[in-house]
């Protein structure tokens, strides 16, 4: 099997080394960086790009005549090319660049949902959501008196499918939903949704955070109408992110902010706004970031997806049957195909406490509701604790965890 | 009034950090903790209230006080054991002495013993806003005694 042999080559070593601050110790132990759902560390590359760019080529972008800012600007849209190729879009012109997912998901809700949803529309989103893919539609259902509706989860955490069709309708305008959760891990039928949205005549908003580090993307063949991550999940730098959206959508959409950049001609009389992608890139970006970003998707691209989930989908396997053999333990969003987060609760123990003594022993998780209060309220419970994987986690890791959460326990119970 | 004689906060204090000099790794300093935590006495449910919450990120705390022939009493509950182990350490120092006492004396023991990160922390959970809140219901009994 060609996954296989590609799994026996990836030399997770070799990848570690390219991660300078895995090298750190926390209160004296090798630090075991488990919060990768949170945010990846970032590589070398990444780092020298973003050195590179404030030691060689600053300057402002698309509006210069000199030579520095003819380079940055190439840089800048070099990284829009990657990032085009990194989720399968048709054109550059479809890429807008924002501080982040949230931020995207927030240009979408203002812009294109200020004009198209209307009084007693429908948007429909899931349990599993984090809150940047609830608060946004929740502001502008209250203002366009428009009506959320929820598509529930059962126990195990799965998307009822069956429910969902039962939500749509003719009053359906959005679908909005988490592709893989961050709490859980779970991957949602993401084709069937978009297929069965379209099938009303309703929008999909694709929540690509956790699933753009993890699974091959391409929008086209998904169909879906907006795709949004962010480059911090993707080895990349902080405050950048990625809206994807169709031609056809942006361009008829309205700006999110005003600015430069985003205009054509500025008059008292009245302003015209510039095409899209720049249309929804008001003022200075974050040059550096996107540059560097681009550092970050030819890493992953190197390496490949398929190989870096086998890696992962193996230690995931190894640290969940080590971790349910723990008493008190249960796993949530247990169901095949999750990717990359161990999401678990213990009897009686509080996920804080669990927090703090793994910290302890080096290991970074997240506790908590990690941002999806609605899907801990469905649980009944106030968070859990999470391991998250990325490609430099290690078979030793794995162990090391379980071993440092059995100690924990036994100190809790 | 009752006068009886109690340690002084800063007594109490120096008694804790002691005993946490005694700990040399990070286990038995937070079993010691821990079991702190076990012994602090529940919070009647009563209490239990908004009122009484610290609102907080992860663990929710609840902190009770009254007033009491001239010296403050705090009684707490927490959720998670860590966090109960460290407030019922504020109680062991500031419950029984007086609210000037209590009002002009800055904490020192919590950095003392090394748990200045969870109790630095921004987070309204962090043990600072646990001291905030017992200074101002120290701060709000005194007010009422001064005019009832």
């Amino acid at each position: 099997m060609a996954s296989e042999e590609n799994h026996n080559t990836f030399d997770v070593r070799r990848i570690r080394a390219d991660f300078p601050i895995l090298q750190r110790t926390v209160k004296g132990k090798p630090l075991v960086y488990l919060d990768n759902a949170a945010t990846t560390q970032k590589p070398t590359a990444v780092i020298d790009a973003l050195t590179a760019y404030y030691t060689g080529c600053n300057a402002n972008i698309h509006r210069g005549i000199h030579t520095l800012a003819d380079e940055a600007t190439a840089a800048f849209e070099a990284t829009r090319e990657a990032a085009r190729r990194f989720i399968g879009a048709a054109s550059t012109e479809e890429i807008i660049f924002t501080r982040g997912t949230t931020e995207s998901i927030n240009l979408v809700a203002a812009s294109w949902g200020r004009e198209h949803i209307r009084e007693g529309d429908e948007i429909i989103l899931s349990t599993l959501e984090h809150h940047s893919n609830i608060v946004p539609w929740q502001m502008v259902a209250e203002e366009r008196g428009a009506r959320i509706r929820v598509v529930p989860v059962d126990e195990d955490g799965a998307f009822q499918y069956e429910a969902f069709l039962k939500l749509l309708s003719t009053r359906t305008r959005i679908v909005s939903i988490v592709h893989v959760s961050n709490a859980l891990g779970v991957v949602q039928p993401i084709e069937d949704i978009i297929r069965a949205a379209h099938g009303v005549g309703a929008q999909v908003l694709v929540d690509g955070a956790q699933s753009a580090v993890h699974l091959d993307i391409d929008v086209q063949r998904l169909d879906c109408d907006f795709f949004a991550c962010a480059a911090h999940k993707i080895y990349g730098p902080t405050g950048v992110g990625i809206l994807y959206a169709k031609h056809s959508i942006l361009s008829t959409m309205a700006p999110y902010q005003g600015g430069g950049e985003m205009i054509r001609e500025v008059r008292f009389t009245g302003t015209t706004y510039n095409d899209p992608p720049f249309r929804f890139e008001a003022g200075t970006p974050n040059i550096a970031d996107v540059v560097a970003f681009r550092a970050a998707i030819e890493y992953v691209e190197a390496i490949g997806k398929p190989v870096i989930r086998a890696h992962e989908e193996a230690l995931l396997a190894q640290v969940s049957e080590r971790v349910l053999k723990i008493p008190g333990v249960r796993i949530l969003g247990d169901i095949p195909g999750r990717i990359g987060v161990l999401s678990f609760t213990v009897d009686g123990v509080h996920p804080q406490d669990i927090g703090i003594l793994l910290d302890n022993q080096g290991v970074a998780v997240r506790t908590g509701h990690h941002c999806t209060q609605p899907l801990m309220h469905r649980f009944g419970i106030a968070g859990t604790t999470r391991a998250s994987l990325a490609l430099y986690n290690t078979s030793e890791e794995m162990d090391f965890f379980a071993t440092s959460l059995e100690k924990v326990v036994r100190m809790l119970s | 009034m009752k006068m009886e004689t109690r340690p002084s906060i800063r007594a109490i204090e120096e008694e804790i950090v002691e005993e946490f000099a005694l700990f040399d790794d990070w286990e038995s300093k937070y079993e010691y903790i821990i079991d702190m935590g076990r012994q602090l006495a529940s919070l009647d449910t009563s209490y239990k209230t908004d009122a009484h919450r610290i609102h907080g990120c992860q663990s929710t705390v609840w902190v009770a006080s009254e007033y009491l022939d001239g010296r403050m009493q705090f009684h707490a509950d927490a959720d998670a054991m860590i966090v109960k182990g460290l407030v019922s350490m504020l109680i062991r120092v500031l419950s029984g002495q007086t609210p000037d006492d209590i009002l002009n004396t800055e904490l020192e023991f919590i950095d003392r013993i090394g748990m200045t990160s969870h109790l630095a922390q921004t987070r309204s959970n962090g043990l600072r806003a646990m001291v905030r809140q017992m200074k101002l219901d120290t701060a709000a009994w005194k007010l009422k005694q001064q005019n009832p």
